[in-house]
């Protein structure tokens, strides 16, 4: 096992690389001069140019990337132009409130998907499949920020179930929970949707396999021929598709953080694009990708303990 | 002697439509879609007051005679601006969806058809791009080249390139392995011919379908961004914005979110219900 994810870390090197390359050209190759962006056209042109050397614009585009390679690796990812603060420092004080939200959703989707399309696959075709299906089609339809909105309107304006705003007390746990759950909700929708389907299709193709016919034969209880033979064999899809869908949940997360105005990611990355602030973005831009690497490393390695073969 | 009334089979085309319209979810996605094309389409006509008239005496009026679904905060027809709000999402999904099938299915086409080293890194390439959280990549890229109709397509188009890479190039690593292409070659057929004439027609459904879905996505990311403030510049009425404007007043006015946040569930639903029942049609065993 350890063999396996020694090869998984160093295969993702190259995956890193590649996406330091394309977030330092993305900042780049856009038209316009950053300087004239953050100062205004009024700036003089004394002014735009102690930016530019503030920045480094002005010097070699190969050296600029030279360098913005070397602070990456050391995990050094600049200073804020708007805050001047360290941007690793800006970004981990607000990545466990995002990391906290992502997981909470992944767990709601997981708790409400699986057994959801479990449950589908064993009614196929009859009216709990075509309700699942819709309602299925139904959260994925619902961009974060709307069913987010819908949700507040109902539990938190009209039943007043939940508070209006999500930003929790430090240190109070509970607080904390009770604020969670109307945005944990939101995500959980649509990684739920996700997680129904493909549950679904990986389990119909299970449950025809020959060797669940052997365990009927030989009279396996029902349950232990669903739960145990089926759903553990059906799982490797799903593992994929929670992982795949973990990026989306981290963009939607964004969303969800505005609409509950939670701290977060969201904030700090809607902040630094409205105040033009290239640093931070590139910083939020590699942050992002690394989790998106580190989260397929995860589920690569996932697959290795629910199917030994893929180790080999 | 009986005479036996033998017909001709379907062509395959029309029995793919006919397997379409006996589906009742995708009719109904049909039905939803057309819907909010028809309201774009005869907006002019069918708006009741201009959607940028500012009537400040009737601001946040409640749903009414006079305004069927209320007014905003200037005291403009929200029913209106929904109309005309239409206009911008179909817009921009369908050219940003519409770029990324054509860029991103000719990189695929190309990559695969070329295949080794130069494929290895293009998609390597596609590969980093598709490691971006897309939503977070749309609101970079818009905010970095400015927000305009133009740099929204640009925008999203560029999030939804690398799938339609990947989807374009699968089949073609078969495809050009097989005798007809061979033969094509054979007889010194240039490589853009094969590629156009022999190669794409057999991976266009592919496309056009997974393009129905990504519109839905796109619908949903244009909203996004116009809800975050990236999205085209007000006063111009979009979804996204109309639900921003809303949330602004959701203690007292809600359903200023709420219509606009139906407008985009029921194309975005639409969408979708089309897409799964193409999905469905084409390939039985994606959906099954």
């Amino acid at each position: 096992m350890i063999g396996f994810i020694i090869r998984r870390l160093l295969a993702s090197i190259p995956t890193l690389l590649a996406v330091l390359t394309l977030v330092f050209l993305l900042v780049r190759v856009v038209p316009g001069d950053p300087a004239i962006a953050i100062l205004g056209d009024r700036a003089t042109p004394e002014t735009l140019a102690a930016l530019r050397a503030e920045l480094g614009l002005d010097r070699w585009i190969g050296a600029q990337y030279l360098e913005f390679l070397g602070h990456a690796l050391r995990g050094d990812l600049g200073t804020s132009m708007v805050t001047h603060r360290a941007v690793w420092t800006e970004i981990s004080e607000a990545l466990p409130h995002t990391i906290v939200l992502t997981l909470a959703a992944m767990v709601i989707g997981c708790l409400i998907g699986i057994p959801a399309g479990v449950w589908a696959a064993l009614h196929r075709n009859g009216a709990i499949d075509v309700l699942t299906r819709l309602l299925s089609l139904l959260g994925l339809s619902f961009p974060v920020f709307v069913s987010g909105i819908f949700l507040l309107i109902v539990f938190a304006l009209q039943l007043h179930l939940f508070p209006v705003i999500g930003n929790p007390r430090p240190g109070d746990w509970i607080d904390g929970l009770h604020k969670l759950v109307l945005p944990a909700i939101t995500l959980g929708i649509v990684m739920a949707a996700y997680v129904v389907r493909v549950t679904r299709s990986s389990m119909l193709q299970v449950l025809g396999e020959d060797y669940i016919r052997t365990a009927r034969a030989k009279g396996v209880p029902r349950r232990s021929i669903i739960w145990r033979h089926g759903l553990s064999n059906a799982l490797i899809p799903v593992v994929t598709v929670v992982g795949l869908y973990v990026g989306i949940l981290i963009g939607n997360s964004v969303l969800t953080e505005i609409v509950f105005n939670r701290p977060g990611l969201g904030k700090v990355i809607v902040s630094a694009l409205t105040q033009r602030d290239y640093t931070m973005l590139q910083g939020m831009m590699v942050i992002y990708c690394f989790l998106i690497v580190v989260v397929n490393l995860i589920t690569d390695i996932s697959y290795g303990l629910i199917d030994p073969r893929v180790k080999q | 002697m009986t005479d036996v009334a033998v017909s001709a089979p379907p062509s395959p085309r029309r029995a793919m439509i006919g397997r379409l319209l006996s589906d009742p979810t995708t009719v109904a996605g049909v039905v939803l879609c057309s819907i909010v094309l028809a309201g774009a389409l005869l907006a002019p006509w069918l708006s009741p007051h201009d959607p940028l008239e500012q009537n400040i005496l009737d601001r946040l009026a409640g749903p009414g005679s006079d305004y069927l679904l209320g007014t905003d905060q200037f005291g403009r027809d929200v029913l209106s601006r929904l109309l005309w709000g239409a206009r911008v999402s179909l817009l921009v999904s369908f050219l940003s969806i519409a770029s990324a099938v054509v860029i991103g299915g000719a990189i695929g086409m190309i990559s695969g058809y070329i295949g080794g080293r130069f494929d290895l890194v293009t998609m390597q390439v596609m590969d980093v791009l598709l490691s971006f959280p897309s939503l977070i990549l749309g609101m970079i890229m818009v905010a970095l080249l400015g927000s305009s109709i133009t740099n929204l397509v640009i925008a999203i188009a560029l999030t939804a390139i690398a799938p339609f890479a990947r989807i374009a190039r699968a089949p073609v690593l078969v495809l050009k392995e097989r005798a007809f292409i061979e033969a094509g070659r054979a007889l010194g057929f240039s490589h853009l011919r094969i590629l156009l004439v022999h190669v794409l027609p057999n991976i266009v459904t592919d496309l056009l379908v997974m393009g129905t879905l990504w519109m839905a996505t796109a619908v949903r990311t244009e909203a996004s961004l116009s809800f975050i403030g990236l999205g085209v510049k007000p006063p111009t009425p979009t979804w996204g914005g109309m639900m921003r404007d809303g949330f602004e007043n959701i203690l007292d006015s809600a359903w200023l979110c709420i219509w606009p946040g139906l407008a985009i569930l029921v194309l975005v639903l639409g969408l979708n219900l089309v897409g799964d029942g193409l999905c469905d049609v084409t390939d039985p065993k994606a959906t099954q």
